[in-house]
């Protein structure tokens, strides 16, 4: 068989040149994403007297530190569960709609805006004088103001209307990519809508729901700019990457903000690695599609 | 009817009446959400145009001068250079490097290609300010933070992995055989790019360059971490802003605001021309 001069080429033992085109942006992920993070690692072991564990130790038994843990999984831990609990239903009844490429661009919108802007788009329309708290006195839906800025339930919204387009983009791709012979082959054999989603599209899921919620669960978990515009940043929602900003740019300690940095990164992993665990329990099987 | 017959019309009945109750139930979200958001948007840019707004519904009065005071009191016309600054050169740096390290990885297998992969995605899972912390500190440490430099470089790490995942696919549909007849009349590797790949590659090129474009204007925790005075963008100057609230008028914010609000929906408007809504954040095919 001959072989094209492309083959020869490659075959032929000398290095290919191609392979070259990823250097510079394997440069750029290793020296500023790679680097910084083993940068970091080896300097939150320094304390003023040397290399120990004493930021770490400091970090731990001082609970204005330490509770932050608490409370950023406090916030996380939940709106993650709702972000996900909503954009399945609705990903998984919109899924063939004709006006889900209108729904989809409107539902980017808030991705794009970004947190800042819909934390202030919040205090206005959340406050106590604002259109929604204005709406619940006049329809008697409820006798005084609604508190839910500068308090946890601003948090927790923010983090609604930011995580939820982001989990029914991805939950939306997932549902799509099952092959729809397979309902269709159980709706032919009797089964109802709900016992197709129970049986069919729920384990076929799986994989992809664990995946969205590892995602949407490390977002939420680094939430900042809203815990401290819409939240209340001194007591209930000091979140940690709140902690790891203060230690970096208000105490100008970079050793403790690194140890920070590596506890926040150390405790997503932690929750990821266990969330990804517990789906192999699960199911084994391929994640995409169903072709056997 | 025989029992068995009726009692099976009967659970029909019953599971279309709860497919049509939660199909309505899911658009009453919905709306309920869209309704929300468009109402936090509109309550920013009602405020933005108000004289006094006080416990009414609507203001007092509408004005025109809170955006001519936000533009000199919060010097909107060096900020926003500095936010275009920064984005076009984040974009026009990611798609050089990007748009070759995708090429590459598409057409060729070697021994490390799975451990690149996962370098290149790892960017693009772990949230900015977890990676952000650890990367200021690195520039600050060679005294290129503060700089429009070290924004420039904090948002790359985002935008090239990024780039890179959305151009594969793109760089995958293009036939090999027209590289190979390329190569066959003797051209190299840039002008094989130059002729053949970026030609057939524009619409991906101008898809991502545009993603990366909507996603740096709006990036806030990297530029956060990493700008100086003199080299914050738009998104970062609104957080001081509302950060320090009490000290200036609520509706001169807004107004700055509703200018963020603009500059990035119009991009977002000119992007959304050309890809699908949906790969701002994953991977569609098509």
């Amino acid at each position: 068989m001959t072989m094209s001069s492309f083959d020869v080429r490659r075959s032929s033992g000398t290095f290919d040149r191609t392979l070259l085109l990823v250097v510079p942006g394997l440069l750029i992920v290793l020296a500023l994403f790679l680097y910084p993070f083993l940068f970091g690692f080896i300097l939150s072991f320094s304390t003023g007297k040397g290399t120990s564990l004493g930021n770490y130790a400091k970090f731990f038994s001082t609970p204005f530190l330490s509770d932050t843990i608490g409370t950023t999984l406090w916030i996380s831990l939940p709106a993650t569960l709702a972000n996900i609990g909503l954009a399945l239903p609705i990903a998984f009844v919109t899924r063939r709609y004709r006006f889900r490429r209108l729904l989809t661009t409107f539902l980017v919108v808030p991705i794009t805006l970004g947190t800042v802007l819909v934390a202030e788009g919040l205090l206005i329309y959340l406050g106590p004088q604002g259109w929604l708290n204005r709406f619940l006195l006049t329809t008697h839906l409820s006798t005084s103001p609604v508190h839910l800025t500068h308090n946890y339930w601003g948090v927790f919204l923010s983090l609604i209307i930011s995580g939820f387009p982001f989990a029914y983009l991805l939950l939306l791709s997932y549902l799509t990519g099952i092959d729809p012979t397979l309902p269709q082959a159980a709706a032919t054999l009797g089964a109802s809508p709900w016992r197709q989603f129970v049986h069919i599209y729920l384990p076929l899921l799986i994989p992809g729901l664990a995946i969205v919620f590892c995602l949407s669960f490390v977002q939420a978990f680094s939430v900042f700019p809203s815990a401290v515009l819409l939240g209340a940043p001194a007591g209930p929602t000091r979140v940690i990457s709140i902690a790891a900003y203060q230690a970096a740019f208000e105490d100008y300690d970079y050793p403790m903000a690194s140890a920070i940095a590596m506890i926040m990164a150390g405790v997503q992993l932690l929750v990821v690695v266990v969330v990804l665990g517990a789906r192999i329990l699960f199911y084994r099987g391929p994640s995409s599609g169903a072709k056997g | 009817m025989s029992t068995s017959r009726q009692t099976r019309t009967i659970t029909n009945h019953l599971s279309l009446l709860t497919s049509h109750f939660s199909r309505l139930a899911v658009w009453v979200v919905i709306v309920f959400f869209v309704l929300n958001i468009l109402a936090l948007i509109a309550a920013v840019a009602v405020d933005s145009f108000a004289t006094t707004w006080l416990g009414t519904w609507l203001p007092a009065g509408f004005t025109l001068r809170w955006y001519g005071s936000a533009w000199t009191e919060f010097q909107l016309d060096s900020v926003l250079i500095v936010t275009i600054e920064v984005a076009f050169a984040v974009v026009g740096i990611s798609l050089l490097v990007g748009v070759p390290a995708a090429y590459a990885l598409a057409r060729r297998n070697f021994r490390f290609k799975r451990a690149v992969l996962l370098l290149f995605v790892l960017p693009l899972l772990v949230p900015p300010m977890t990676y952000g912390i650890p990367l200021a500190t690195v520039l600050y440490s060679l005294h290129l933070a503060g700089t429009i430099n070290g924004v420039i470089l904090a948002n790359l790490v985002p935008a090239v992995p990024f780039v890179i995942l959305v151009m594969t696919p793109f760089v995958e549909q293009i036939d090999p055989k027209l590289e190979a007849a390329a190569r066959v009349l003797g051209a190299n590797t840039l002008r094989l790019f130059v002729h053949i790949l970026v030609p057939l590659l524009a619409p991906g090129i101008l898809a991502a360059g545009l993603l990366v474009l909507v996603r740096t204007i709006g990036m806030f925790e990297l530029t956060f971490l990493t700008a100086g005075p003199d080299s914050q963008t738009l998104v970062v100057t609104l957080y001081y802003t509302v950060f320090a609230a009490g000290v200036r008028a609520a509706q001169s914010i807004d107004a700055m605001a509703v200018i963020y609000m603009v500059t990035t929906l119009i991009w977002l408007l000119i992007a959304l021309r050309f890809i699908n809504p949906a790969q701002l954040v994953t991977r569609v095919k098509e």
